[in-house]
C-alpha cells in the first residue's frame, strides 16, 4: 500500500513517543482500541494548572497510518487548552496525512484517543478530593 | 546490508518464484517465427507435430515428478483452474442432475481461496460442504475427518502444503480412508510438488493440482492429475474443440506447457538439494530471532516444508512490520491493508489469538535465497521489532505484568 510522504515521516521519526505517570492528577489517559481490530492507541496530556495541554506523549499498536495519526495528534494539542483540543476532528487528521479511505478509521482512533484523555484527566480533576481515581489502565473508551 | 537503489531481498517464494532462466530459455524456442510455434492441435504438417512432441514430452516431465502416468495430465492455467475444474467437475458429475451419490463435500477451514470459494459457489447451488476445523498445529485430525464422512459424500478436498504455514498434512493416509469408502478425494498440490516427495502410484490420490509459477515456471499454467485407474470422471467445465480428452478445451499454449515441464524436471532433479538449502536457512533465519521474547512458529514445525516459515511476534501488529521491513520482500497474516480488517482466516482456523495472528509474518525461502539474505533479514527484523515494541502500549502491559487477555476492549 502506498503512503503518503507526511505518514511515512511521521512513522519513521513518530513524535512524542512515551509515557507519562498516569497516576499523576495532571496527566490524562486515554486508551482506545482493540488487539483484536489490530489498533490500540495510547495518548497521554500533562494539563498545566490553567487548562493548558504541556506536554503529549503516545503509544500505539497498530498499522503505519494509526502511528501517524497518532503521532500527528500529539504535535497538534501541545499548547492548545482542553476545549481546543476536544474539536480536533479526525477529517483534518485524515486530511493532513492524505489517509486513504480504508484508514480513516485510523484518524478516527485518534479523535476518540484525544477525547478519553480529555475525560481521563477531568474525572480526575472532579474527584480531587484525595479518593483513589486511577483508572485501570487497560480500560478502553 | 541491500542499499536503497537495491530492490528488497526476495523472500516471498510461496507467492511465486522467479523463472529460472533454464525455462525461461527453453519457453523462448516455441514462440516467434523461427522458433516451433505452431499449434499442438494442427494434425495436417510438421509445425504442429513438433509442437505436440513438445507438450507430450512436456506432459512426461510433470507425471515424472509425482509418478503419475502421462495421460492422467491435463493442461490448465493454473493452480486454481485445476482446483475449480476438479471440484465443479466431481460435483457436477456425481451429485448433478443425473448424480445418484450425494451432495456432501467436506475440506478444510485452512484450504486456498480456490477450493474455498469454488465450496462455496457449490453451496449456492445446493451442494452441502462440511470445513474441518484443524487442530492448532494447523494439520488435520484424521479421526475427526473419519467422523464426517457420510454415505452422500461425493468429495473431500485436502490442500497437501498449506501456503502460509508449510504443514504438510498425511495425504496418503487419508487417501486410504477415501478410497475404502468410494470417495473421490482431490488435493491441492501448488506448494508441495518439487518440495515433498509425491508418489501417485501409492498414494491413493484421485486429483491433484498443480502450478507452474510455484516452482519457477511461468505464471498463468496449472496442471490436473486425474486417476485413470480406477477411473475418475468429470464434468468438463470450459467447452470447446475437445482438446484434453475432452476435460479442457482451448488452444495449447506450448510455450507455457514447455515451461511447467521444464520446471518439474529441474525441481525433480533439485528436490532433495533444495530442501536441504531451504532447511539450512530456516534454521539459521529462526537461530537469529528466536531469542527477541514472544515469538511464536506458526504451524507444526516438524511436519512442515521448511522453505515456509511463518512466525508472530506478540505485541507488533503485521503491517507496521511489513512497514519497517521494507527490504524484505515477506506477507503479512494481517490483511489491515483490506477494508476488513481481518487477520489471516488460516492462523484464526488454528486458534491464534487476535493479536498473534496480526503480527505474523510469512517468510518464504528460495533456490536464489542466500545466507546473505538470510543474515541482512535478521538484521532489518530484529531493529523492526525493537522499534515497535518501544512505540507499543500493548508490549509495555506485558512488561508490567498486566494480562491482555483479561482488559475489557472496545471493539470499534
Amino acid at each position: 500500500m502506498a503512503y503518503s510522504d507526511k505518514v511515512l515521516d511521521h512513522y519513521e521519526h513518530p513524535r512524542n513517543v512515551g509515557t507519562l505517570e498516569k497516576d499523576d492528577p495532571s496527566v490524562g489517559t486515554g486508551m482506545v482500541g482493540a488487539p483484536a481490530c489490530g489498533d490500540v492507541m495510547r495518548l497521554q496530556i500533562k494539563v498545566s494548572d490553567d487548562g493548558i495541554i504541556e506536554e503529549a506523549r503516545f503509544k500505539t499498536y497498530g498499522c503505519g497510518s494509526a502511528i501517524a495519526s497518532s503521532s500527528l495528534l500529539t504535535e497538534w494539542v501541545k499548547g492548545k487548552t482542553l476545549e481546543e483540543a476536544g474539536q480536533i476532528k479526525n477529517t483534518d487528521l485524515a486530511e493532513e496525512l492524505a489517509l486513504p479511505p480504508v484508514k480513516i478509521h485510523c484518524s478516527v482512533l485518534a479523535e476518540d484517543a484525544i477525547k478519553a484523555a480529555i475525560e481521563d484527566f477531568r474525572g480526575k480533576a472532579d474527584n480531587a478530593d484525595g479518593s483513589d481515581n486511577a483508572k485501570n489502565p487497560g480500560k478502553a473508551a | 546490508m541491500t542499499s536503497s537503489n537495491q530492490r528488497p531481498i526476495y523472500m516471498d517464494y510461496a507467492a511465486t518464484t522467479p523463472m529460472d532462466p533454464r525455462v525461461a530459455k527453453k519457453m523462448m524456442q516455441f514462440l516467434t517465427p523461427d522458433g516451433e510455434f505452431g499449434n499442438p492441435a494442427s494434425r495436417s504438417h510438421a509445425y504442429g507435430w513438433t509442437a505436440e512432441t513438445a507438450v507430450e514430452e512436456a506432459r512426461k516431465q510433470v507425471a515424472t515428478l509425482v509418478n503419475a502416468n502421462p495421460k492422467e495430465i491435463i493442461w490448465t492455467s493454473g493452480a486454481t483452474e485445476s482446483d475449480n475444474l476438479a471440484i465443479k467437475g466431481i460435483a457436477h458429475f456425481y451429485g448433478g442432475k443425473s448424480g445418484k451419490k450425494g451432495k456432501h463435500i467436506i475440506t478444510s477451514k485452512t484450504e486456498h481461496k480456490a477450493v474455498l470459494d469454488t465450496c462455496r459457489q457449490l453451496e449456492r447451488e445446493g451442494y452441502e460442504v462440511t470445513y474441518l476445523d484443524p487442530e492448532p498445529t494447523g494439520l488435520i485430525d484424521l479421526d475427526k475427518l473419519e467422523a464426517t464422512l457420510r454415505d452422500d459424500t461425493i468429495l473431500v478436498s485436502i490442500m497437501h502444503v498449506n501456503n502460509e504455514l508449510g504443514v504438510i498434512q498425511d495425504i496418503a493416509a487419508i487417501g486410504e480412508l477415501t478410497r475404502a469408502r468410494g470417495i473421490v478425494f482431490h488435493v491441492d498440490a501448488a506448494q508441495s510438488a518439487g518440495k515433498v516427495t509425491i508418489d501417485l502410484s501409492t498414494m491413493k490420490v484421485d486429483l491433484m493440482s498443480f502450478s507452474a509459477h510455484k516452482i519457477y515456471g511461468p505464471k498463468g499454467m496449472g496442471a490436473l492429475y486425474v486417476r485413470r485407474k480406477p477411473r475418475i470422471r468429470l464434468e468438463a467445465q470450459t467447452h470447446g474443440g475437445g482438446h484434453e480428452r475432452g476435460m479442457r478445451s482451448g488452444t495449447l499454449a506450448t510455450h507455457q506447457i514447455v515451461g511447467m515441464g521444464e520446471a518439474f524436471r529441474i525441481a525433480q532433479e533439485d528436490m532433495a538439494k533444495g530442501q536441504a538449502h531451504a532447511a539450512a536457512l530456516r534454521d539459521r533465519l529462526y537461530d537469529g530471532v528466536k531469542d527477541l521474547e514472544e515469538v511464536y512458529v506458526n504451524g507444526d514445525m516438524t511436519q512442515s516444508v521448511p522453505n515456509i516459515f511463518n512466525i508472530s511476534f506478540n505485541y507488533v501488529e503485521g503491517e507496521s512490520l511489513i512497514m519497517s521491513l521494507k527490504d524484505l520482500a515477506v506477507s503479512s497474516g494481517s490483511a489491515c491493508t483490506s477494508a476488513s480488517l481481518e487477520p489471516s482466516y488460516v492462523l484464526r482456523a488454528l486458534g491464534r489469538n487476535d493479536e498473534l495472528a496480526h503480527s505474523s509474518i510469512r517468510f518464504s525461502i528460495g533456490r536464489f535465497t542466500t545466507e546473505e539474505n538470510i543474515d541482512d533479514a535478521i538484521i532489518h527484523v530484529r531493529a523492526a521489532i525493537e522499534k515497535l515494541r518501544a512505540l507499543s502500549p500493548l508490549w509495555d502491559m506485558y512488561k508490567e505484568g498486566i494480562d491482555l487477555s483479561q482488559v475489557k476492549w472496545a471493539a470499534h
